[in-house]
């Protein structure tokens, strides 16, 4: 281990000086100068996430006003609930509002499922030559940024020379024009969503799994139990505080989209809006293809306060139904 | 005789037993093998397409093996590079520079609200991790950035959001609360300031955490391509994944050549050049990535328990 420090020759100007003082005067402000230092060591960030965080916060009144660029955001007229009132009654929030919602909610069962069973599989043979091998398979996609997935969404789902209509077509059935017809979308999204998240959520169980003690495993395997009992019996309960927790993260993010998901890998195609288009792809079009900012913060507000309170209840009921002594909720 | 059957019964059930657990192992191999190449599989298609010749592609569609090898994608691509290795240029240098502003910030407000003698520690500390639980959203966001900081088309607005993440800072100081006092309060009495202690102990000695952040951050960056999409119309401050989206979407208007740049449109490689694109755009960064996933392993590790 390097310690440049101790090398050093104590050096005694930074020892404080002031002599004839008694000795709790120097000590006070010895320990004020460390806070200090310690303070400015932290300013700059505290001062990124008092701009990024807090002070953005104030940009939701625009949510409340007619806004004009001109007159900024506090010189722009006051309307009430006006934007809100828009906002529900167009078709197209309720609709993004609902895609939002169901996709997500299909999103996480469809995951925690696959990568429940993705980790029971890894655990099974975690011993193997094979298993670093296979994370890195899994684990790929977290490397490759939603653009290029749509590359290759693309490539798979052309009408013309896509890979899907080419074996569609060998099996002499109809190829099918896939940016053009709404109702697949759901589950591509779905499929594409896990190709995505399975490799890390599959991680985070399995080491959850290999946490749990295998006395466990042993004692049940001489009990009589098979491979799937012991994995219903043990791996599940054991593994319960992880799936409430990713399941809390989850449900309290219910409204939030990946904007990556359904901007790119939809290629943004207007056609397929009636099943894609979710609150983050129409509050992205509101503010920068419509310009109109205040319908988007609208959104954005109901968003973020509609998220907020999830969280706010959802950790609420963990806390609440939590019996273990290991703390379940975030705060 | 009667304790020589139940042996061979026993054996007979051992037998079946090894047999079964063989079979078992081998089918799991076969599912994560089936589950780790569909992973794979899909990326293959793209570095396919960029090797078909052009003409192939469109009569004989998207296939795994090239129906007609060519590098005449590439070739275009080589001829005129300018615009890719710009990209390259912006992806590297907002990667590099916002990797470490980010880990600097991020480390040094970690460690001050790991001090226990640090008298702003509970409130700061809620400052900070309040800030998980709601956020402003894209709207106020944008307008901070386009109509009070003003960074649009500058480098800032590549580098200046997501610069602080709090998730993060969180999982840097559980790292930085475990270091031995002891250290610290040594150094202290040798006489090194607050942070000198922290760049010569404290930062060595949290280089796991680091790097996990680090690679996590890194990884958002050079995959970023919203940021750019919100702030960014200047194409000399493309960043490569932005690059793709353009180029993308200028193909489905069939302007291809305004983003690759001056290749004559008449032997245009079109399809097969965007894929040519999407494969040097990524495949550096994902190899070298990939190297570092032990650290993505950590990171996963960490982020779950706590």
């Amino acid at each position: 281990m390097d310690l440049p420090v101790s090398q050093q020759k104590p050096s005694v100007a930074q020892v404080p000086v002031s002599a004839p003082q008694p000795r709790w005067a120097s000590l006070r402000g010895h320990i004020f100068r460390r806070n200090l230092t310690w303070f400015l060591m932290a300013l700059p960030a505290l001062i990124w996430i008092l701009i990024f965080r807090y002070l953005t916060l104030f940009g939701t009144w625009i949510a409340f006003t007619d806004y004009k660029v001109r007159r900024g955001v506090f010189g722009s007229d006051f309307v009430g609930l006006q934007n809100f009132e828009f906002l529900f009654t167009t078709d197209t929030a309720l609709r993004a509002t609902r895609n939002t919602i169901l996709l997500n909610v299909q999103f996480i069962i469809v995951t925690m499922v696959f990568s429940l069973f993705v980790a029971w599989l890894l655990f099974e043979i975690y011993n193997s030559v094979l298993t670093k091998f296979y994370q890195t398979l899994l684990l790929l996609p977290r490397f490759v940024s939603w653009v290029v997935t749509s590359y290759f969404v693309y490539a798979l789902l052309a009408t013309d020379n896509g890979l899907v209509n080419s074996l569609l077509r060998s099996l002499g059935l109809a190829p099918i024009t896939w940016y053009a017809s709404a109702e697949y979308w759901p589950g591509i999204l779905t499929l594409v969503s896990l190709w995505a998240s399975v490799g890390i959520s599959s991680l985070i169980y399995l080491s959850g799994m290999l946490a749990i003690d295998v006395q466990l495993f042993e004692a049940a395997r001489i009990d009589g139990a098979n491979k799937w009992q012991q994995f219903i019996y043990i791996t599940i309960p054991m593994l319960l505080p992880l799936i409430v927790i990713t399941l809390l993260l989850a449900v309290a993010s219910i409204l939030n989209a990946d904007f990556g998901l359904f901007f790119q890998v939809t290629r943004n195609q207007a056609l397929l809006y009636p099943t894609t288009d979710v609150l983050d792809t129409f509050i992205y079009r509101s503010l920068l293809v419509t310009n109109n900012v205040s319908l988007s913060a609208a959104a954005q507000f109901y968003q973020s306060i509609v998220g907020f309170t999830l969280v706010i209840v959802f950790n609420w009921i963990v806390r609440r139904i939590e019996r273990s002594d290991e703390p379940l909720s975030l705060f | 005789m009667a304790t020589y059957t139940v042996k061979l019964r026993q054996q007979r059930q051992l037998d079946r037993d090894r047999l079964l657990s063989i079979l078992g192992r081998f089918s799991v191999h076969l599912a994560l093998m089936f589950f780790g190449l569909s992973c794979l599989v899909p990326l293959l298609l793209i570095l396919s397409a960029s090797f078909t010749d052009e003409v192939a592609l469109t009569r004989n569609g998207y296939s795994l093996i090239p129906s007609e090898f060519s590098t005449e994608a590439y070739q275009a691509i080589f001829r005129n590079p300018t615009v890719i290795l710009r990209a390259y240029g912006v992806t590297l240098f907002t990667t590099i520079v916002g990797t470490l502003t980010s880990l600097t910030l991020m480390s040094l407000l970690a460690y001050v609200l790991s001090r226990p003698e640090f008298v702003l520690r509970k409130p700061l500390s809620f400052f900070v991790f309040f800030t998980m639980l709601f956020s402003g959203g894209l709207v106020p966001f944008y307008i901070l950035m386009t109509q009070y900081l003003r960074v649009q088309d500058t480098f800032f607005a590549l580098l200046l959001p997501n610069l602080v993440s709090a998730f993060y800072v969180l999982i840097l100081r559980t790292y930085f609360v475990a270091l031995p006092s002891e250290l610290l309060d040594a150094a202290r009495v040798d006489g090194a300031s607050e942070l000198r202690i922290f760049i010569s102990i404290a930062v060595p000695l949290a280089r796991p955490a680091l790097a996990t952040v680090g690679l996590f951050v890194a990884l958002n960056y050079w995959n970023d391509w919203s940021t750019s999409l919100y702030f960014i119309r200047d194409p000399d401050l493309y960043p490569l994944q932005y690059l793709l989206y353009i180029i993308r979407s200028n193909a489905e208007a069939m302007q291809l050549q305004s983003a690759v740049g001056t290749i004559s449109t008449g032997q245009m490689p079109t399809q097969t050049a965007r894929m040519a694109m999407a494969v040097l755009a990524t495949g550096p960064g994902a190899v070298f990535f990939l190297f570092f996933q032990r650290y993505l392993i950590r990171g996963v590790t960490l982020g779950a328990f706590k």
